[in-house]
């Protein structure tokens, strides 16, 4: 037999299969994925149709616009931070929600991974539901608990804690912990399959040398868990930055982050040209930080 | 050091109550959605007995029920073309391993690395560039996208985990290839395609952000319709239906995780 274990038939020649049997995905993803990004990257250097889409006119206006403004008399710019902040505070939102699922999950992972195996897979269970439940649903349900008529803020009300709602809900603080809420559990998870492969024969040698627990989790637990914490970190920081539904629900309906600027640019006759420029530079930051991290697993494996 | 005194060691205080307190956490409120959409009275935060009311509103409203079936045909046409498309690039790129296999292993991976967001629009502009009506057919056609990797990455895992030599026994017994094929590597792939049929299944069903750029003004799905429903106000109607398909889900995900657990027992 020969080193092709899966060959379909031996009529069809086998370079004949092979793309017979990859294309049909290939194709599908490269007409109907990769050919709309090349499009929006092309659309990005143009100018707003009067009507919507596009005009075919060559210009950088798209990427200028985040930073300045065009004055309509002189057509001079002048600096406006207001999109700049609004990609600031996505990445800032983003690595926020990234620091809280890190400070949540380590010790939820650490303690999962030290159970025994059927204690250990009903955590897994309970943590990989909702990781499959649906975004949006989860986000409703969150709104739910935060409104002003909420079940927090009337049992606070009833009791007398409060003499008023209080606002949890339609802010910030909303946004962050949708983000949380949303991600959370793209963190346990690698975080616990690194904990699982971890050496806890280190942690005993610790403490034969005298480290506190303390310091035998900070000084050994952690910094052998480094690969997982960046891919975990990854995970949370990614789906954060575009997020759109959770400052979409949980935020009230302002454009507060960068994805909800990027729908509103396409939703009846906005500003193509815009949408497409921002689109780009969110697609940039997820892919360079994504490339980053497959570099350091290769440079990992290499060691 | 005995095993007692090494798992006592490490023990780190605290742990386990932050573990019990992050799984509250991620279920409290989709717990108290569910209790509330059982509610019987009007209002949406005073409890006022058992009903099921708002679950025969739910299944006596016409766009509802549209809405749903729209969404279970989308996602079981997706997940089965998705299935079907990947198992043939899960068995393509583990043949090609060696050679060439990586750079079509990025591209079939490419949908899980851009942010949602930006699949939608870019999805929108191509549609509409290309002239190809908002509708059903493009809301279909973006679920399929999104579906591949999602069914091509656990076939791919199987594949990678098989005994390469059983193929060859079948071979060494005179069996075609295409009779070695049926009769032995598919059966042994069984768990791998359901288990990527369900998650693409729940992808698609789950789906809001580029079903609703890219359905238009005449085709919607569930999650379009719920999202609709809550720009009108939270309703105990919204409870409900939320509810079922938070149920749909969690049935699905268990279900695809006991049928991984079986196939890694045999």
């Amino acid at each position: 037999m020969s080193a092709r274990p899966l060959a379909l038939s031996s009529r069809i020649p086998p370079g004949l299969a092979h793309a017979g049997l990859l294309w049909p995905s290939l194709g599908i993803i490269l007409v109907f994925m990769v050919a709309p990004i090349a499009i929006m990257l092309t659309y990005s250097f143009l100018v707003p149709g009067a009507y919507g889409g596009v005009e075919w006119t060559f210009s950088t206006g798209a990427y200028e616009q985040i930073l300045f403004e065009r004055d309509f008399l002189d057509d001079s710019l002048t600096f406006t931070p207001d999109y700049l902040i609004i990609v600031a505070r996505s990445l800032l939102q983003a690595t926020v929600a990234t620091a809280l699922c890190l400070v949540i999950s380590v010790p939820t992972a650490y303690y999962i991974a030290t159970r025994s195996e059927r204690v250990k897979n009903i955590w897994l269970f309970l943590i990989t539901i909702p990781y499959w439940v649906n975004l949006l649903i989860r986000t409703i349900a969150l709104l739910f608990v935060l409104r002003d008529d909420g079940p927090i803020n009337s049992a606070l009300l009833d009791l007398g804690v409060i003499g008023q709602p209080l606002a949890l809900s339609y802010n910030g603080f909303a946004i962050s912990l949708g983000l949380i809420y949303s991600f959370l559990p793209f963190m346990v998870l690698p975080l616990y399959s690194a904990f699982e492969r971890f050496d806890f024969r280190l942690l005993e040698a610790a403490y034969d040398l005298y480290a506190s627990r303390r310091t035998a989790f900070f000084r050994i637990v952690l910094p052998v868990m480094r690969p997982g914490l960046i891919a975990g970190s990854l995970l949370v920081f990614i789906p954060s930055v575009g997020s759109y539904l959770a400052p979409d629900i949980l935020g009230g309906g302002k454009t507060l982050m960068i994805g909800n600027l990027i729908g509103t640019q396409f939703q009846g006759a906005r500003n193509w040209p815009f949408g497409a420029a921002l689109s780009m530079i969110l697609l940039t930051i997820t892919l360079i930080v994504l490339l980053w991290l497959a570099r350091r697993a290769a440079q990992q494996q290499s060691n | 050091m005995s095993t007692a005194r090494l798992r006592d060691l490490r023990v780190f205080p605290g742990f386990g109550l932050l573990s019990v307190g992050c799984v509250v956490f991620l279920y409290a409120p989709i717990v108290v959605l569910a209790l509330y959409s059982f509610n019987d009275g009007r209002s949406v935060t005073r409890w006022a007995g058992f009903s099921l009311r708002w679950y025969q509103t739910v299944f006596a409203n016409q766009n509802i029920q549209t809405a749903a079936l729209n969404s279970v045909v989308i996602a079981i046409i997706a997940a089965t073309v998705a299935t079907v498309f990947a198992l043939g690039a899960a068995i393509a790129t583990v043949n090609r391993k060696k050679g060439g296999g990586e750079g079509a292993h990025v591209v079939l991976t490419f949908p899980l690395m851009v942010p949602e967001i930006v699949t939608a629009v870019a999805s929108l502009v191509f549609f509409v560039a290309v002239g190809i009506s908002l509708g059903f057919a493009t809301i279909l056609i973006a679920h399929i996208v999104f579906c591949i990797p999602f069914a091509y990455l656990p076939i791919k895992a199987r594949l990678e985990s098989m005994d390469e030599t059983l193929p060859s026994a079948a071979a060494d017994l005179y069996a075609s290839p295409a009779r070695a094929f049926l009769r032995i590597t598919l059966p042994l792939l069984v768990p791998g395609l359901v288990s990527g049929w369900l998650l693409a299944f729940i992808i698609s069903l789950d789906d809001f952000i580029i079903t609703a750029l890219v359905a238009g003004p005449g085709a919607t799905t569930l999650p379009l319709h719920i999202y609709g429903m809550l720009r009108l106000g939270m309703t105990p109607e919204v409870n409900a239906i939320s509810t079922l398909m938070l149920a749909a889900s969690t049935v699905l995900v268990l279900l695809s995780g006991l049928l991984g657990q079986v196939g890694r027992k045999h």
